[in-house]
């Protein structure tokens, strides 16, 4: 704002307003301007947390107000960490977690890598492999469960054609040891492209003249790729993967629309148990516990993360 | 706490009266699942409306959404249903959360009595404790888990002569469950009319009830019991007992040699689409479904045929079927009582019977033509008199819980033995009735 327009703008003020302004400082008009934005982090951030460490000591049920609620110290921590089905559980996670970013992170490197290269059609392909994560996990879910079926879906077809195996021999849903690599196919279906958009960025990051400085002094394509495109697509990738990792930790919607964590529980991953216990259940008490864990844990992963990110982004 | 609940429920309850927009005086709004009877419920309210001039609004929830959202609304004291036809086994929480009026005054000074209603109903879906004359609900649809099968496919004079040399006997239904099982089994993987059909589709659903309605089934048939002596809460050697851990073996059985490839996960919906697209021969499901099966126009009429859950050690049928209550929330409590003394007349159950609905009242079942009225009517009759239901107390969803996830652990995932797997169901309700200090 130039100094005449700000004259301009001190005499449209109304006197009676701009003495009361005048009156206060700097800080408190700051402080005027954030408070609100603090009421609000406060009320629907802050109090629900400290409220949720609360109730995490009590056996508080939220469909029981009739009933007295109790101070029951960590007996729900303790029960929850001895609990062998919550390990299960935290197991099938890991398991989730791990392999759909290992997938997602070379598949989506390798995409970003490929597209990255100048070739006709450029544009059109990055389009069509970026529509599965455009979609809603519920419709992702929904039409998978479709493509897993034994005796119609495509994706057993398919693996007759390529192996063999007879499609309604097999069942990526309905047993044991298929369906937790079936919720891994789906979420790195869905999420490759995300990973691959990030990898790009990096990738189209990295200046032209580094790599002519390299083919200068004579270094190989391999040699260029491990000490040039690999250490300055590793923030990126590391960011790629923290995001991912932090979604996946608290995967529910699409996990839930192709198994409903079963059969069994070997599909349920820890996010479907704590629902179950919070809201079908009503065990608020102790899922209060729960949440509480699974927020310790995936913060203080997330922390240590992120201080190992900062650490190559200042290689 | 009790004073932050009711703000929160308060403030829950402001959220939700804003987002479903303000009720006009002289508007009901009725609570119930989405299927068949809700439509016949709709039909058959018209006459209501026209009676008193009140307005009725439904909200009809998906079966495997309805238990969720309807508690979520009973719990957060919402105001949305004045009216609620809410599942048999809410009951307890119903009344003693208070969620549900007390409709015993009610009753007394409108003349309406519950001996005109089937006992197996009325102690079902109305009482609280059972079997007390507290009453929470009437009767409103009476239903049962039973069987149908393609009637078509039974009369085939190919396949009775090899079911008679393979089995020893005709191709009919079956009177056992294990006759059942060796239909399913002759049924399975055979082609006819050029498609391969399988033998029966069973609940296996894992989300919600479905498994446990299933497996519930096999298990009255062998004579299951929850406890030693009732109201004891002592379980040991009753939910585990050598019978029924042959009649969970034998649900396993029946999953593993005779369902449809990928029908892990299957509850009511997958059984109708099972029998409707000719995939198997024979399918459960509750009765609220058949009039809709029947009037099917590829696998209905004539080329459908239904029969009570077979029994083994004794006869005894899965129970379904909702009573109706009036929600205490609700802030138009007397057109909601007036609903209910209207559906309680003779006549207006009548009409639900012939619309679709399953009337529970005795003026209709013991009707000398009701019997014969339609083609699974009688079947009805048959299972309503040995039915059986699930836990009704206020921790019932923790104990569905528990024995969904035992149930779908043993059966589909294949995971233990069906020993360990009942142990392991007395051991999870042990610890529920424990904290909810009934042990």
């Amino acid at each position: 704002m130039t100094h005449s327009a700000m004259d301009a703008a001190a005499r449209a003020t109304p006197p009676n307003i701009a003495r009361r302004i005048r009156g206060l400082s700097d800080r408190t008009i700051a402080w005027l301007f954030v408070a609100p934005t603090i009421f609000l982090l406060l009320a629907i951030n802050i109090f629900p947390l400290i409220w949720t460490v609360y109730l995490s000591f009590t056996n508080y049920r939220a469909n029981r107000p009739n009933k007295a609620v109790e101070w029951v110290g960590f007996e729900n921590y303790q029960n929850i960490l001895t609990d062998d089905g919550i390990w299960a559980n935290m197991q099938a996670t890991a398991h989730f977690l791990f392999w759909t970013i290992v997938f997602q992170v070379l598949i989506g490197f390798t995409l970003a890598w490929l597209i990255n290269k100048k070739f006709k059609g450029n544009d059109l392909w990055t389009t069509l492999i970026v529509l599965p994560m455009m979609l809603s996990p519920a419709v992702v879910g929904n039409f998978w469960t479709f493509l897993y079926q034994p005796q119609i879906g495509l994706f057993n077809y398919a693996v007759e054609f390529l192996t063999g195996t007879p499609a309604s021999s097999f069942e990526m849903l309905g047993t044991t040891t298929l369906a937790p690599w079936a919720i891994v196919i789906v979420d790195t279906w869905m999420w490759t492209p995300f990973v691959m958009l990030i990898c790009l960025a990096g990738l189209r990051s990295i200046p032209d003249y580094i790599y002519e400085a390299a083919e200068v002094d004579r270094a190989s394509k391999w040699r260029q790729f491990w000490t040039i495109t690999i250490p300055m697509v590793l923030p990126f990738l590391m960011l790629a993967v923290l995001f991912r990792g932090i979604e996946n930790f608290k995967m529910f919607d699409l996990v839930v629309q192709l198994t409903g964590g079963g059969p069994g529980s070997v599909t349920e991953l820890a996010s479907i148990n704590l629902k179950r216990e919070a809201f079908e259940k009503w065990r608020t008490g102790y899922s209060s516990a729960y949440a509480i864990i699974l927020f310790v844990t995936v913060f203080g992963l997330a922390s240590i993360y992120v201080k190992a990110l900062n650490k190559v982004k200042e290689r | 706490m009790k004073a932050r609940y009711l703000a929160a429920s308060a403030a829950m309850a402001l959220v939700l009266g804003a987002a479903s927009g303000a009720r006009a005086e002289g508007e009901l709004t009725l609570c119930w699942a989405a299927w068949d009877p809700a439509n016949a419920l709709v039909e058959l309210s018209k006459e209501f409306e026209e009676q008193s001039g009140t307005k009725m609004n439904f909200e009809f929830i998906p079966w495997p959404n309805f238990a969720d959202r309807m508690l979520n609304e009973l719990n957060s004291g919402g105001q949305l249903c004045d009216l609620l036809i809410g599942d048999s086994q809410w009951i307890g929480g119903g009344a003693e959360n208070g969620h549900y009026v007390k409709l015993n005054d009610f009753f007394d000074a409108n003349g309406i009595s519950m001996d005109d209603f089937a006992p197996a109903t009325v102690y079902a879906y109305s009482t609280w404790p059972k079997g007390t004359e507290n009453y929470y609900a009437l009767p409103a649809m009476g239903d049962a888990n039973g069987w149908f099968y393609r009637k078509d496919w039974f009369a085939r004079p190919e396949l009775q002569e090899a079911f008679q040399a393979e089995y020893g006997r005709p191709l009919a239904e079956p009177k056992t469950q294990l006759e059942l099982r060796d239909i399913a089994k002759f049924f399975q993987g055979r082609e006819i009319d050029g498609q391969t059909v399988y033998g029966a589709s069973i609940f296996t659903e894992r989300g919600s009830e479905g498994i446990t309605m299933g497996i519930t089934g096999a298990l009255y048939a062998w004579g299951f019991k929850y406890e030693n002596t009732p109201g004891s809460y002592d379980m040991e050697g009753a939910v585990n007992s050598p019978a029924a851990v042959e009649a969970l073996e034998f649900y396993k059985s029946l999953y593993d040699c005779c369902t449809p490839p990928g029908y892990t996960n299957a509850y009511m919906t997958e059984s109708l689409d099972a029998f409707k697209s000719g995939q198997v021969a024979m399918a459960m499901n509750w009765f609220a479904f058949f009039p809709g099966l029947y009037a099917d126009p590829n696998t209905g009429g004539d080329k459908i045929d239904f029969f009570v859950n077979p029994g083994q050690n004794v006869q005894g049928s899965t129970l379904g079927g909702q009573g109706i209550s009036v929600v205490s929330y609700s802030d138009n409590q007397e057109g909601a009582l007036e609903y209910i003394k209207w559906f309680a007349q003779p006549d207006v159950q009548a009409k639900w019977w012939a619309l679709g609905g399953y009337s529970a009242h005795n003026a209709v079942l013991n009707d000398p033509g009701f019997a014969t009225s339609q083609p699974f009517a009688g079947d009805f009759l048959e299972a309503m008199a040995n039915v059986q239901d699930f836990w009704q107390e206020p921790a019932y969803a923790e104990l569905l819980l528990a024995m969904q996830e035992r149930m779908h652990n043993y059966v589909v995932a294949g995971e233990g033995t069906a020993q360990e797997a009942l142990d392991g169901l007395v051991a999870d309700w042990t610890e529920v009735f424990k904290e909810e200090g009934k042990l």
